[in-house]
Parts: C-alpha cells; structure tokens; sequence
C-alpha cells in the first residue's frame, strides 16, 4: 500500500517577539491511501503546526520550514510556488478547523462560501456551482438546503456550520482532509454525527484523512493509525490497537494512564444521610428578551436536588442545557426568578445584599476560563488578598501567612503570589482559581468546568486536587461539566439537564450502569470510548444518540 | 425600513437638543442684534421698535417657541449683510459646499483605502513605512498653509489650476440647476464644457481638503485590515485555494469595510467644517466662505443656520453609516 502523503525529518522555526522557537522537530510521519492517521498530543506538542506546514496556512513573515520534506502524491509541497500551491489547496488538500464559529465568513452566504473552492478549481459557473453546493449541503446531512445556502454563518448552531465547513472541504473531493480538532468546540452528540460523517465520507470517496486531536477517545473511535506527538517531537507511530494495548513509548504510556476511563473510580463518600447543606427546590432562571425584538428564555426550568456535606454533586449537560446557569443562580451571581435556596438552614433568596456578601465567604465558585477571571495587570498576591482584606480582619502579616497557606494547599509556593497571571500555565492558573476560592474557608464550591480547558495530564492532576481538598477540607462541590468521563470520576450523585430541566437524577453507580433516561442513553453512548476494539455498532450507537436527541428536543 | 425609521425616531431628540443648544448659545452672545441692525446714531425708540419687530421683547421660552416655528416653516431668519432671507442663501451656497465635501471624500477613499489595504498586507516592508510618514504629514499639514501652497505652485508658478475664484471660469455658463451639484448637472444635461470648468475648479479645492482625512481613512484602514487579516475565516479561505487578491478584497476587505464607513461618516462632518477655510482661501461661493462673512458682519442669522445645517449633515451622515453597516454585516442588522 503506498502511502498519499509522506512528511520526513520537518523542522519549523517560528519567528517569536522573544526570539525563534522550533516547535516542529525532525517530524515525520505518513498517511496510507484511504486511511486515517490520528495526530495525537497535549498543547503545545506541535501537532497543528506541523498540519498547518502540510499547506503553508501559517503566517509567513514568521514561520519557516527549515528542513525536511512533505512529499504528497509525488511533489516535495515544500518546493512548490505559491502559485502550484493553490492549485492543491481545496483541490488536493482541503482543511476543516477546530472553530466552526470563527471559521466561516461572517459576511458572506453559505452559498457563496461553499460555491468558491468549485468555482475556482472545477471552473464551475455560477449556476452549476449553486446546484453542486446543494448537492454538496445534502451530502452532509443537511435538510433544508436552500434556506441554508441563503443564511450567514451567524444564523446556523455550531454543528451545522461544521458540517458546512465539511461540505466545502469535500466540494473538489480533495485526496487528503486535514481536520484540525474538527470537533473539539462541539457538544458529544453533535460530535458523534461529525465523526460519523467524516467516517462516512472517508469510506465512500476512498479520502484519506490527518484527524489532529488531542481526545484519545476520538482517535480510539475513528483512526487507523496513529502518531503521537510531544515538544515537537515524534513519540510512536503504530496502528491504533497497538497504541492502546501495547504503547511504546513513556509520553504514550503516561498519556493513557491521565485518561479518566483508564483511572479507577477511588471514592469513599461521605453517607448521604447527614443534612443537606445545600438545598435547592424549583429552581427557575428567565432570561427576558431583549425588548420587543426576542422572546424570554426559561434557562432554568424548575430545578430540584440538595447536597450533603462533603459530597460531590455533577450537574451534567450539553451546551444551552441551563447546568452554568443552575450553578450560577444558586449562589445569585444570576438573581432567580423563582424557587427556593437553603444553604446550612439559611434561605438564601431572603438575605438581604450584606447578608447574601456575608455568606459568600462560605460559597465559592470555580471558573472554566481562569485567564478572564483573573486580572492580568494585578499580581496573584493582590487578586488573592482582595477577599481577604474584605472579609476578615487579618492584618498585613495574617493574609500573607493565609496566602502562603492557600498556596501549598492548592500545591503551589509562597513565590507564585509575586507573579502574574500570564506567567503560569493553564493548570497553574487553575490552582490559583482554586486558591481563591478556598481562601474564605468555604463550606461549598461550584466548579463550573474547572478542567474543561486543560490538557488531559493537568486535567488528572487537577481532579485529584479536588478530591485531596475534599478529603482534607470536608467541602461539598457542585460539579458543572460535560465530560461524563470525569464526572464519573469525581462525582458522588449526577444530574443529568436539557433544556433546563432535568431529565435524570440518581447516583454515579445508578445513572452510569443503568440510565433510564433515552437522553442520557444518548450522552453515554456518544462519549467516545478510549478503546478501539470497543468500536460500537456504528448504527446503533447512532440510534440511540438520535432517540435520545429527540427526546431532549420535545 | 424597519431600521431606517427606528434611526430617523432615534435622531430626532439630538436635532431638538441641537436646536436649544444654539438657541441658548446665540442668546447668551454679547452684543444686542436691534442696536447693531439700527446703528449707533439710532433714536432709542427705534431700536425698540426694531427689537419689537424682531421679537426680542418676548420672554425667552416664546422667543424659543418661535424659533422652532420658524424652523419648521423653512424660516432661518434674514441675512441683512445680503440682503437675503438665509434660506435663499444656502439654497444657492449649500451645493458648492456638499459638491465639495463629496469630492473630497470621494478623493479620500479612492486614495486612503487602497493606501490602508497595501499598507496592512505588506506590514513593516517600505511601503508600508512610506504610508505612515504620509499619514502623518497629511494629518498634522495646517489646511490653510496648504490650501494657499496649491494656490501658490500650482497656480502663480506652474499654471496649471485655474484662478481660485468660484467654481466655474469666468465666461462659462454655469449648467442648468438639476441638483445644485455642477458635475453632476453639467453630466446630466451633457453640458461638457461646463464639466470641465467644474472640475478643474473643484479638483484643486478638493485636494486639499481631502488630505487629512486620506490620512485617517488609511491608517483606520490598514489597521481594521491587519485584524481581520488574523481571523480564522481569512485562514480558511488560504486553505480553499483562493487567490492572495480575492483573499484580500473579498475575504478581508468585506470584513472591515464597516469600519471605513464608519470613519468616512465622521470624516464627512470633519469636511464640512473644514470647508469654511477651504472656501474662504480658494473664494469657494459655498456656505462655509459665507458664514465667514456672515461673522466678520456680526450677522448671527446665518452662523446659527450654519450651525443647524452642520448639525443635521452630521447625523444624515451618521444615518447613512448605520444604514450602509446594516447592508454590509448581516449581524447588525439581526441584532
């Protein structure tokens, strides 16, 4: 079998404000006719830039292949002139994006987008390229084509626009299909139908096809074979069973090991039989529309459940499924429109504003997105003494000593607080995301996807710290997420949302093993499991994921 | 139509606070408008009569209601230094001045645009530098030095630019009055001659109003250029194979088009203020020489209208700017 594209011994330089890095080193790799090859690793690995160098889609000015060739159906693309290089991207080569919300022209129609690569490689006319983008939109699955050839970017979900970036990348049915993280911004569900559709298309047009990922599961799910990738470098390359059964390399190794279905569910909760400490019955959240030009969203929809101190409640969903909201509400960041909150005994909804500020100190709240949620221009030292200053009376000395405290306890050190957010890595931020809100002594805290942004070797040292803290500090959390294989194992009882309302409540053992709900059935059966030889029957894993969609919508 | 009679409704409390505003202005001014009218020599009973006549004897809100009154008859007072009412005047003075604003933005855009584009996709190369050292000469330049600069090499010495005064040669009939706008009427009636009067009377003018604002829209531009240029969907259209220019001007441009028309609305308003010492140095007939004589007269009538009329051009232009917006992005009209 001889192989589409060949990439050998690539080093890139990229040309940085603070001198040149090398984030792509002696990398080769090679993908066979017709097949899939995962390019697998943690931020920073290179794996995009080294997807990006195949086309030149980096910048430049800054970016250059410094050795090495990629050899792609018998031309060195590194020797190619700008010109011949066009000629291949779209046609040959056709790339879809982790973004599908940034990807796509704001301002053009889908028509005008989708009709550009046919018009410009196959030299369609205008008529023959509109009825070939139709043909292209129903390919992907899309039902209402021509009301969809007319619409912007802005008027379609996320999915649709990936499956448009799909039918664009198929339209000159290119040999070989980049696709960058192409579902990495999408819920499960929505990403179960990509990958199928990819699939799909890989197997009916014989495309080969380089999937990027940093999601073992996906790769697990859909490749042939795969490489993996760290510091630039080229760990493994081996058919995907053997990645998974017989890794190789250290990196790969460790890399499976961080993977939370690979890890142990470890967790001796406290009974459920002490006294709720939070108490929440009816919960309603109504967004009112914009004036006269939007209806009123129901974000929450008569929410229900308590939890016990020193347990961990998941609160689970896909996006728009009101789990952020809940969360949010139930500490009034987001004032309720109606339902009760009791937390140790107190009605919340009844506190006055300097009461509710008083109580806050017992509840606290982790964001996703830790670089927007610290100041980038105040030291850790001052972000982190803030709430100190405001609701204790500890002098200078006693917040540095409970500063220095909180430090090590999220396992970070007293010289951290000297620097700024932008010198840490995401997990380090995290910690101190953590930090803060363990400085006031909280009895409670809602983590809103505190590791939905981090790669899979923090997320596991993260979600350790978590329960260590619980141990050790007996909190109760509110665990927002949509990664059912974390929840699974942090996670004491399971709340599972759509549409603000909840459609299954029970505990991890009882929703995991056994779920009743069709639309939970759905989220299991689309969480790509890190096990290629556990590839489900592809039909009636779709089923399922169809009934229980459905379900949610009605 | 929805959007335009949401932003006219929106437009109208800021024309009446503008009305009030140079109502109270021109109230507060030193200086008593019957005395000045009647002399210095006048019998104080007619100066009286004369403030009578004028309405100034009435209690202030009166005089206000009034003037609104006026302004809805199309009544913007009497210009006695001419002798005319000052509707008739700026009928006749309003279209030399907006033909030469037009021009000029017109001049700015054709100019600034491609300035900012070649500018963004050839950052920090040559010409790139050559566009930031032009835009800063065009934005600090003083207009009057370089009207009189014009005047002086292309006129004395290189012959090239008609005598600055008016906006056709003497001895050409001026075409017939379709618009008030001499190119376009002379185009309309196919009056070639008067055409070419007219523009090569207003080119000059024109020129030198529109540096300033060349050297804004060009820098606006590259830098609206240079993010959209970073933008994801300009990475997917590389990708679709489509060629560097198509890239650039329909990918990219397209993109950052709402913020050169933004800028141009500001820059229209900047013109017409800028006319007044265009007009004066070049004795362009428009209404910004005239409101200049209209001062040096103390003759307020017309500098409160001018006033006015700067008013309203500023928010038709801003109207006119959320309108093009509202076509170019299909979000801002959604939202």
């Amino acid at each position: 079998m001889s192989d589409l594209l060949t990439i050998s011994d690539l080093t890139v330089r990229i040309d940085t404000s603070r001198g040149p890095i090398t984030p792509v080193r002696d990398v080769s790799l090679s993908i066979p006719k017709g097949k899939m090859l995962g390019l697998v690793g943690e931020s920073g690995s290179g794996k995009s830039v080294t997807a990006m160098t195949i086309t030149r889609l980096l910048p430049r000015r800054s970016v250059h292949v410094t050795g090495g060739r990629i050899e792609f159906d018998g031309r060195d693309l590194t020797n190619l002139s700008d010109r011949s290089l066009r000629a291949v991207r779209g046609k040959e080569i056709a790339t879809i994006f982790q973004e599908p919300m940034t990807a796509l022209n704001p301002v053009l129609t889908i028509a005008d987008q989708v009709a550009e690569p046919l018009r410009v490689h196959l030299g369609l006319s205008r008529r023959q390229a509109a009825d070939r983008a139709a043909e292209l939109l129903d390919m992907v699955g899309i039902r209402d084509t021509a009301r969809v050839l007319r619409d912007y970017p802005h008027q379609l979900s996320g999915g649709m626009r990936q499956r448009v970036m799909i039918a664009m990348a198929m339209s000159c049915e290119p040999k070989l299909l980049i696709a960058d993280e192409p579902t990495t911004a999408l819920d499960v569900t929505t990403q179960l139908q990509i990958l199928e559709l990819v699939m799909d298309l890989q197997q009916k047009h014989g495309t080969s096809v380089l999937l990027i990922t940093h999601d073992l599961g996906v790769v697990a799910q859909t490749c042939d074979e795969v490489t993996v990738m760290h510091n630039g470098q080229v760990q493994e390359t081996a058919p995907v069973e053997q990645i998974f059964e017989a890794p190789q390399a250290d990196y790969t190794k460790r890399l499976l090991s961080f993977l939370p279905s690979s890890r142990p569910r470890t967790r001796e909760a406290r009974p459920a039989d002490e006294a709720p400490l939070l108490k929440v019955s009816d919960l309603v959240k109504v967004f009112p529309g914009r004036r006269r030009r939007t209806e009123p969203v129901t974000a929450v929809d008569g929410v229900s459940f308590s939890v016990a101190p020193g347990r961990t409640l998941a609160i689970v969903g896909e996006s728009g499924s009101g789990k952020s909201t809940t969360g949010r509400a139930l500490l009034r960041l987001h004032e309720p429109t109606s339902g009760a909150v009791t937390f140790d005994g107190v009605d919340l909804l009844g506190l006055s504003a300097a009461e509710l500020r008083a109580m806050r100190s017992r509840m606290q709240i982790v964001f996703q997105d830790t670089y927007a949620s610290l100041d980038p221009r105040w030291t850790i030292e001052r972000t982190l003494a803030e709430p100190l200053r405001l609701h204790t009376d500890l002098d200078a000395a006693g917040i540095r000593e409970r500063l220095v405290e909180v430090m090590e306890l999220v396992g970070l050190e007293a010289e951290h607080l000297e620097r700024f957010p932008h010198e840490f890595s995401g997990g380090q931020r995290q910690r101190i995301g953590i930090a803060r809100a363990l400085l006031l002594n909280p009895s409670l805290v809602v983590c809103d996807e505190p590791v939905s942004a981090l790669d899979v070797s923090v997320q596991a040292q993260v979600l350790e710290l978590l329960k260590d803290l619980q141990d050790r500090l007996g909190l109760a959390y509110v665990f927002i997420s949509h990664d059912l294989s974390v929840v699974r194992l942090i996670a004491d009882d399971v709340l599972v949302m759509s549409r603000g309302k909840v459609v299954e409540h029970g505990t991890v053992d009882e929703v995991f093993a056994a779920p009743k709900h069709p639309y939970t059935k759905a989220l299991l059966a689309a969480v790509p499991s890190p096990d290629p030889r556990a590839r489900l029957d592809r039909a009636q894993r779709r089923e399922l994921v169809e009934a229980g969609t459905k379900e949610a919508v009605a | 139509m929805n959007l335009v009679l949401r932003r006219v409704a929106a437009m109208l409390p800021a024309l009446i606070g503008v009305v009030v505003c140079i109502f109270v202005l021109t109230r507060v001014l030193p200086g008593d408008p019957a005395r000045t009218l009647a002399g210095d020599q006048a019998d104080p009973s007619v100066v009286a009569k004369i403030r009578t006549d004028m309405g100034l004897d009435q209690p202030l809100h009166l005089q206000l209601v009034r003037y609104f009154a006026d302004l809805l008859h199309g009544n913007l007072g009497f210009a006695w230094h001419t002798g005319h009412s000052v509707a008739s005047d700026f009928a006749s003075r309003l279209p030399a001045t907006v033909e030469l604003a037009l021009v000029a933005l017109l001049i700015a855009l054709v100019a600034g645009v491609p300035l900012g584009v070649i500018s963004a996709t050839r950052r920090d190369r040559p010409v790139d530098h050559a566009g930031r050292v032009f835009s800063l000469l065009g934005a600090s330049m003083p207009l009057f030095w370089l009207g009189l600069m014009v005047i002086v090499v292309f006129y004395n010495k290189l012959g090239w630019a008609p005598a600055p005064l008016g906006r056709v040669a003497e001895g050409i009939n001026p075409p017939t009055g379709i618009t008030g706008l001499y190119l376009v009427d002379s185009l309309l009636t196919g009056d070639f001659v008067a055409f070419r009067s007219a523009l090569s009377h207003i080119i000059w003018p024109a020129l030198c109003l529109a540096t300033g604002s060349t050297a804004i829209i060009a820098r606006m531009t590259r830098s609206a250029m240079l993010e959209v240029i970073g933008q994801d969907y300009v990475r997917t259209a590389v990708s679709k194979g489509l060629k560097p220019s198509v890239v650039t001007l329909k990918h990219a441009l397209w993109n950052a088009a709402p913020v050169i028309v933004t800028i141009s609305g500001l820059q229209f308003g900047q013109l017409m203020g800028g006319a007044v010492i265009t007009e004066t140095v070049f004795t362009w007939p428009g209404i910004g020489s005239y409101v200049v004589q209209s001062v040096l007269a103390t003759d307020y009538a017309p500098v409160q209208a001018f006033t006015l009329v700067a008013a309203v051009v500023y928010l038709a232009a801003n109207l006119v700017v959320d309108l093009v917006n509202a076509r170019l992005d299909p979000r801002i009209a959604d939202a």
